[in-house]
């Protein structure tokens, strides 16, 4: 039997996305896919679902979803969000199990801005060109969930047991974000470099799963602005000719015709990814091998982490009246 | 020991860019052709896919797989064989309407280069056109062969969502759009053609190495082959080549 998630609100930008649309970039279609891989990839992880399945991606614009047919068991990894259950408030990162008619709402809370939301199960739904992601801008894939969607979920799987608080899968830091040089840092002189590293930058009001404006020190081209195009990475940071750079995510356009001066690294791209608008940062540059070691630390973190320690046996009582003193428990608050 | 014929790029620690050259040109991009053909062939442990564009082959690779010195070695050992270039397969015309009504930019594009309309959109028609690459979005498929005279830069700041199918000029490359985006480029022409049509046989319809023609068609007949096109049939003509 499939158990149903039932959209009843989707606020828009809020998506499928599996591990991405892999294959197409030499036809111009982009892999779309999660824009905080590590965080997609710890909820399919914790609700025993395979890396790359398709979970929910929820926007700043919120969800709320009910359960049809039979209990399910949602993973959700919104830190930052403020997230319930049937009611009652729960950590913004939580294992919990649904019956039939009970409803799980996400809401922005003071910081994040993407959740997901993996039912233990598999989402069915029709691939395009081989991926169940949406790609907003194209409709590939679809345009994003809308209240009214039903989405099937194939092998549920939902023992009724208390609402699980998940462990932090990546610490919280406000270090600079880290960038490997290239491929056309050539094209600034020494100075702009440093300018570009130093900062600080804003995260722009105009970012999107496409593209996250900076707002700084404006960057000016040593060779001009125009370069033949060429390959567009998740993380490149594109100089475009009026000087403000655009880190291009997700959903980018998979070649472009603008220098790059540097590429997010994507130990990083998951913490950038969650800034929103006003947010502020600097850059570090690190060598690709720093990189990858950096990655290697920052999947084994993920992988590492579980059930937040001590919280297994919390019941949803206790979590309904820790709702009742602070309000809505958000994993910021959770559970000092 | 490097090969004097390329530039190994980062792009970030999960990408590597092979460049051969700075230009638009048929030998460059033969050899980006040839490099991507080898690694389709080999379908090398780590590397998770390659994007052939005009002068240079992005290879995106899983570093936890495959080390960055490693993958330069098997780029290495690909060169040292000489890859051959796929030959061009087909010859397409491509009709295409440059009424100004239609064609949002021609008059901005004429003022820039110091032309008429109707000089910009006789001498884009007169190109013999080389499909390089897609890229930018699905079925975006990128030309080189167009005549110097319509070489301007690309706009600083992105304009507005183009319409559907727009045929674009920037940074003296041109280039056969499908669907409705913001773009640095500027709107010279609407084709009836759909590039990429996602139930289609073929999805994405030109092969990159195939040549490409523009045949100039008033407001009426663009409607007409609009309709058509989008009812499923094809309205750019075919023409293989032995």
């Amino acid at each position: 039997m499939s158990a149903v998630l039932r959209v009843v609100h989707a606020g828009p930008g809020v998506t499928l996305q599996d591990s991405g649309r892999w294959g197409y970039l030499r036809y111009g279609v982009t892999q779309a896919g999660p824009m905080d891989v590590l965080a997609h990839e710890f909820a399919n992880r914790m609700a025993g679902n395979a890396p790359g399945a398709a979970a929910i991606e929820v926007s700043v614009g919120g969800l709320d979803v009910v359960v049809e047919e039979t209990a399910l068991e949602i993973a959700v990894v919104a830190p930052g969000f403020r997230v319930s259950g049937a009611g009652a408030g729960l950590p913004s990162s939580c294992l919990v199990t649904l019956a039939p008619g009970e409803k799980l709402s996400l809401r922005a809370g003071e910081s994040g801005a993407w959740a997901y939301l993996a039912p233990a199960g598999r989402i069915e739904a029709e691939p395009e060109l081989g991926s169940l992601s949406m790609h907003v801008r194209t409709g590939v894939g679809g345009v994003g969930l809308k209240a009214g969607d039903r989405l099937a979920i194939a092998e549920p799987r939902g023992e009724i047991a208390a609402p699980r608080a998940l462990a932090d899968f990546r610490a919280a830091t406000d270090a600079p974000i880290r960038i490997v040089a290239g491929p056309q840092d050539d094209y600034f002189d020494a100075a702009v470099f440093e300018r570009f590293l130093t900062g600080p930058w804003r995260v722009a009001a105009r970012s999107d799963r496409m593209a996250y404006a900076l707002e700084g020190p404006r960057l000016d081209h040593a060779q001009g602005f125009n370069i033949v195009s060429d390959g567009i990475v998740f993380g490149a940071i594109q100089i475009p000719g009026d000087g403000w750079p655009f880190v291009q995510m997700a959903d980018r356009a998979p070649t472009g015709g603008y220098p790059k001066i540097a590429t997010v690294i994507a130990a990083d791209l998951g913490r950038l990814a969650q800034m929103r608008p006003g947010a502020s940062l600097r850059f570090a540059a690190v060598t690709v091998e720093e990189a990858v070691d950096a990655w290697r630390q920052a999947r084994a973190a993920m992988e590492a982490a579980g059930i937040a320690p001590g919280l297994g046996g919390l019941s949803s009582e206790a979590l309904l009246a820790r709702n009742l003193v602070g309000g809505v428990v958000s994993a910021h608050g959770w559970p000092d | 020991m490097s090969d004097p014929s390329y530039r190994l790029l980062n792009a970030g620690e999960r990408a590597l860019v092979v460049e051969f050259g700075a230009t638009v040109d048929p030998a460059i991009n033969g050899q980006v052709l040839a490099l991507d053909a080898a690694f389709v062939a080999a379908d090398v442990a780590g590397v998770r896919e390659t994007v052939p564009t005009y002068r240079s082959l992005m290879i995106h690779y899983d570093p936890l797989v495959i080390s960055r010195e490693n993958l330069v070695a098997r780029i290495a050992a690909f060169e040292a064989a000489h890859p051959q270039a796929p030959a061009p397969r087909a010859r397409w015309t491509f009709p295409c309407c440059y009424d100004p009504a239609i064609a949002e930019d021609i008059a901005e594009l004429a003022a820039l280069v110091k032309l008429d309309v109707a000089q910009v959109a006789e001498i884009h028609a007169s190109g013999a056109y080389r499909a390089y690459m897609y890229g930018f979005a699905p079925g975006y498929c990128y030309l080189g062969g167009l005549p110097r005279e319509l070489a301007v830069s690309r706009r600083a700041t992105v304009r507005g969502p183009t319409p559907e199918n727009a045929v674009l000029v920037g940074g003296g490359l041109s280039l056969v759009a499908t669907f409705s985006m913001p773009t640095g480029w500027y709107v010279a022409g609407r084709t009836p053609e759909r590039m990429f049509a996602p139930h289609r046989a073929r999805p994405f319809l030109v092969d990159v190495g195939d040549e490409l023609r523009f045949e100039p068609i008033d407001a009426q007949t663009f409607a007409a082959l609009d309709s058509r096109a989008k009812s499923g049939e094809t309205v750019a003509r075919r023409e293989a080549l032995a």
